[in-house]
């Protein structure tokens, strides 16, 4: 059994304040009128230089390019109420970078879960109890996401821009064309809908899942270990269509004019590399405190083979969904990409391919490597980093668009939910035995050597 | 690799057998002599090869315009053709790679001719490049060479390009996968040679191979560099396959999720394809010990999966057509106007083929029943045709312009040449069949003590005791 160590829970408790305070600190900063809104741009001006004037502010799909350095008094006016908006965007922004970061760690966890499960494998039964640990952030992490979902539609805080009504008014003058044509899919009643069954589907999953691999343990026949079998093979089918369909709800749709099919698949990939990533650094924290005795690290070697295939394989369907648009430089899709490789995203974006591939690959290749545990745990920080940036970049540009920063809010979400995360799933872990013994494939896994 | 297997693990290796009975099974087809119905199919596969051979003469001789394409649609079964044999040949690459990479010892009993079949269809994919071109003496520009036209070059921006350096990379690299790999078998076949011209010809084959210790390892070593170099490749290849599409600005052409919907479509149409030879293969080569039904179900497997990813491409390709609100969208080929236009029929050819049919997988009695198992294989062998069919033509004949909507029908030689590439195919795959080891017996010793039925029996005995 293990038992949650004293310092560390005390680390995700003053985690969890600090974060707490932190936000508390970005939503009281948050300007409350233009003037204010003024005096910000001109600070962030100094070190910036006017060469940003061609970047796009997704803010409005009706003013989608702002060149030109003589605007008229009126565009000015609307540039800073845009900018104004983007200011009070950045702490909701920052608290849904972290939070969704956090949630697809459990979830992209549940899946590689599911997959072991589905797929027979022999070496990976010593890491259920972990993965099954990480897997019980998935509950509160969904309340969190359902809560802010749930207060973006409430406040109207110019988050998911398609939920303001003026843009399906034909009197108005936001009235947009595109987005009246998308309102079967995208309008609030349908939206929420939608993320409740994801949520409750997967969280359903989970559920029964650790339910049955617990019993299993006393089990004398394989009852629990064939209905887990089967849950797993029917939660990937449901995974396999929802996931996508969450990536275009949450995050697509934050700039609802654009879109590419590869979305879900691109989240995916980010959301399965981080998780796997997060199994074995939990895996080499509890082996270095004496809990893992069955793991040894032929394990690792596994884990870290994931790590390093799945960072080529985010970097190749980035590199297809990124060149494909690149080439064919369509103006309704490229909008997406100018802000992200032009614009104030330009380091954010070519930075995060080198955690995300260039060190995973260098670093992870050669396979004595994959055995030693503090150059997995480094590696893995580099390629949590990446993948934080990566989901930065997917959200901000649309939410915060030119005034990004990585300051106060960002880091106190990231705070916040970092010891949110360590407090439940180490606290999960303590709720049961660290070997799930009466697993079919467990003698097989507790014998592995590669 | 553990020294314990889970009792709930089936055998892959039935019929009692002993490391003797695995040679003599496997060099069995290639020490006896080809009967009556080999000579039937070498036949009839040769005639087929021969028409192909007399329609591409024609072509080159005449000239493009013998083809049924025009000036809208001006690729229609050659690139279809094209996309389909690549595709097919990806199914070895994924078993003799990917499943290398995963420890899957299911593998073994399949990959030496699922590496062949390859290998084969590489062979028919990279004719229609060459012959669809309208100079075809002309090919060799493609192959940036130093020359007397002032170092005229090649432009790199182009996805017709990079499918050269693709397919010719593949096509080594499978090559020389595939030969390491037989080397060990073709020695085993030297040895038992009893006619000199045949130890002769085993014997340069086999590359004086004496299965050291020092050799194995080096052996061991390289598979596992070439599986983890092949993996990518086979992304690769079809991705870029995939790019000569979704580069474009054509409605339906242009999606960023076609090159991993394309991989998977390949893996879906090549298992289907390895399932199809095999079927035939452990009957007529009595191999049934080898080959057996958990191999068959897994392959089901592998076809059910892949069919997932492709349908839920296909859902993705069809959800975003409406939510583009593009106009355009309407014609392409998962759209309502492709599905009532003049291709319904191909459409829904489609989605019959690739998407209802199989999921009759889902059954173990239907996944686990060879003639059904047979039949799901050439459905999906049809499906995946009209799949590329379906991209390249339904896209082509409405595109932005409706002064040039236009429709395709094919000519003799469109098929003719289709029909010789199949025929080219069994050729190979026939002369293979006869002449070289076709299951990787090194490999199946490898496992026999542990996934032999014999083996596994005598483990439980001694764990009832």
């Amino acid at each position: 059994m293990y038992s949650f160590s004293k310092k560390l829970k005390i680390s995700a408790i003053v985690f969890m304040i600090l974060g707490a305070l932190g936000i508390a600190y970005g939503f009281l900063t948050i300007p409350n009128s233009i003037e204010e809104v003024k005096q910000l741009t001109e600070q962030q001006n100094q070190g910036h230089n006017e060469a940003n004037a061609a970047n796009v502010i997704e803010q409005n799909p009706n003013h989608a390019v702002e060149n030109g350095k003589e605007v008229s008094e009126a565009a000015k006016t609307e540039h800073l109420t845009h900018a104004l908006h983007s200011f009070q965007n950045r702490p909701y922004a920052a608290i849904f970078i972290a939070m969704f970061f956090f949630f697809m760690i459990a979830l992209g966890t549940l899946a590689f879960y599911a997959i072991q499960y589905a797929s027979q494998a022999g070496w990976s039964i010593v890491l259920f109890r972990v993965m099954e640990g990480i897997t019980a952030y998935l509950l509160p992490g969904s309340l969190f996401i359902l809560a802010f979902l749930i207060i973006s539609v409430a406040n109207g805080h110019y988050f998911y821009i398609w939920m303001n009504p003026e843009y399906y008014n034909p009197q108005s003058e936001l009235y947009d064309e595109i987005l009246v044509g998308k309102s079967w899919w995208l309008n609030v009643p349908f939206w929420m809908v939608r993320t409740f069954i994801f949520l409750l589907g997967w969280n359903i999953y989970r559920y029964f899942a650790v339910k049955n691999s617990l019993a299993q343990d006393a089990g004398v026949d394989l009852t629990h270990y064939k209905k887990n079998f089967k849950a797993s093979v029917f939660f990937l089918l449901f995974f396999a269509v929802t996931e996508s369909m969450m990536a275009w709800d949450w995050i697509m749709s934050l700039t609802p004019h654009w879109l590419s099919t590869l979305f879900g698949w691109y989240v995916f990939s980010t959301l399965f590399v981080s998780s796997i990533t997060v199994i074995a650094m939990v895996t080499i924290y509890l082996k270095s405190k004496g809990f893992l005795p069955q793991v040894n690290n032929s394990h690792f070697h596994d884990l870290a083979k994931f790590m390093f295939g799945f960072s080529i394989f985010w970097t190749y369907l980035w590199f297809s969904q990124f060149m494909l648009i690149w080439y064919a430089n369509m103006p309704e899709e490229t909008a997406y990409f100018t802000p992200r490789l032009l614009g104030p995203y330009q380091l954010l974006f070519m930075g995060m391919l080198l955690s995300n591939f260039v060190f995973p690959l260098l670093l992870l290749m050669n396979s004595d490597f994959k055995r030693i545990p503090w150059f997995i745990i480094s590696t893995g920080i580099i390629i949590l980093l990446g993948h934080y940036v990566d989901i930065f970049v997917m959200i901000s540009p649309a939410t915060v668009g030119n005034h990004w920063q990585i300051g106060i809010p960002e880091i106190s979400s990231i705070l916040f939910f970092l010891g949110l995360f360590i407090y439940v799933v180490f606290n999960a872990l303590t709720k049961s035995p660290l070997n799930a013994k009466g697993n079919p494939f467990i003698k097989e896994s507790e014998h592995f050597h590669y | 690799m553990s020294h314990y297997e889970a009792s709930i693990r089936e055998p892959l290796i039935n019929g009692n057998k002993s490391y003797h009975d695995i040679t003599v099974d496997v060099a069995a087809p290639v020490e006896g002599k080809a009967n009556k119905k080999w000579w039937i199919a070498f036949t009839i596969a040769l005639l087929a090869f021969l028409y192909g051979i007399a329609c591409i003469a024609y072509t080159i001789g005449i000239g493009i315009g013998v083809w049924g394409l025009n000036n809208r649609v001006n690729w229609a079964w050659d690139i279809t053709n094209f996309v389909w044999w690549v595709g097919i040949g990806h199914a070895g690459t994924l078993i003799s790679a990917v499943l290398l990479l995963f420890r899957q010892k299911w593998r073994m009993g399949i990959n030496r001719s699922a590496e062949a079949m390859t290998i084969f269809a590489v062979f028919q994919a990279g004719l229609f490049p060459i012959i669809h071109m309208g100079r075809v003496w002309n090919a060799f520009y493609v192959l940036p060479l130093p020359n007397a036209l002032g170092s005229l070059w090649v432009n790199f921006n182009s996805p017709l390009l990079w499918d050269v350096f693709a397919i010719s990379t593949y096509l080594s690299v499978s090559l020389v996968f595939w030969y390491t790999g037989l080397l060990p078998d073709f020695a085993m076949l030297r040895d038992r040679a009893v006619r000199p011209f045949q130890k002769k010809i085993y014997g340069l084959l086999s590359f004086g191979w004496s299965g050291r210790l020092k050799d194995w390892q080096r052996f061991e070593e390289v598979s596992l560099v070439l599986a983890g170099l092949a993996t990518p490749l086979v992304l690769s290849v079809h991705t870029i396959v995939s790019m000569d599409f979704a580069t474009s600005v054509i409605p339906g052409w242009h999606s960023t999720i076609f090159p991993p919907y394309f991989v998977a479509g390949a893996i879906f149409s090549g298992f289907a394809m390895v399932q199809t030879l095999l079927l035939i293969m452990r009957k007529v080569s009595n191999l049934e010990a080898y080959i057996t039904r958990i191999h068959i179900e897994n392959m089901n497997k592998v076809i059910l999966l892949t069919g997932g990813i492709v349908s839920v491409a296909y859902i993705t390709e069809f959800f975003m057509g409406w939510y583009s609100g593009s106009s355009y969208e309407d014609y392409t080929y998962l759209s309502v106007g492709a599905a009532t236009g003049p291709y319904w029929w191909a459409f829904w050819a489609l989605i019959t083929c690739n998407f209802i049919i199989p999921q009759s997988l889902w059954f173990k009695k239907l996944r686990t029943n060879y003639v059904w198992s047979f039949f799901i294989s050439i459905v999906i062998n049809i499906g995946m045709w009209f799949e590329r069919f379906d991209i390249i033509v339904i896209d082509l004949s409405r595109g932005h312009l409706p002064s040039s909507w236009t429709m395709f029908s094919p000519t003799f030689v469109d098929v003719g040449i289709f029909i010789g590439t199949i025929g080219f195919f069994f050729v190979l795959f026939l002369l293979y069949a006869r002449t070289f080891p076709v299951i990787a017996q090194a490999e199946l010793k490898s496992i026999l003590k542990s996934s032999g039925d014999n083996y596994k029996k005598l483990r439980e005995n001694n764990h009832e005791q």
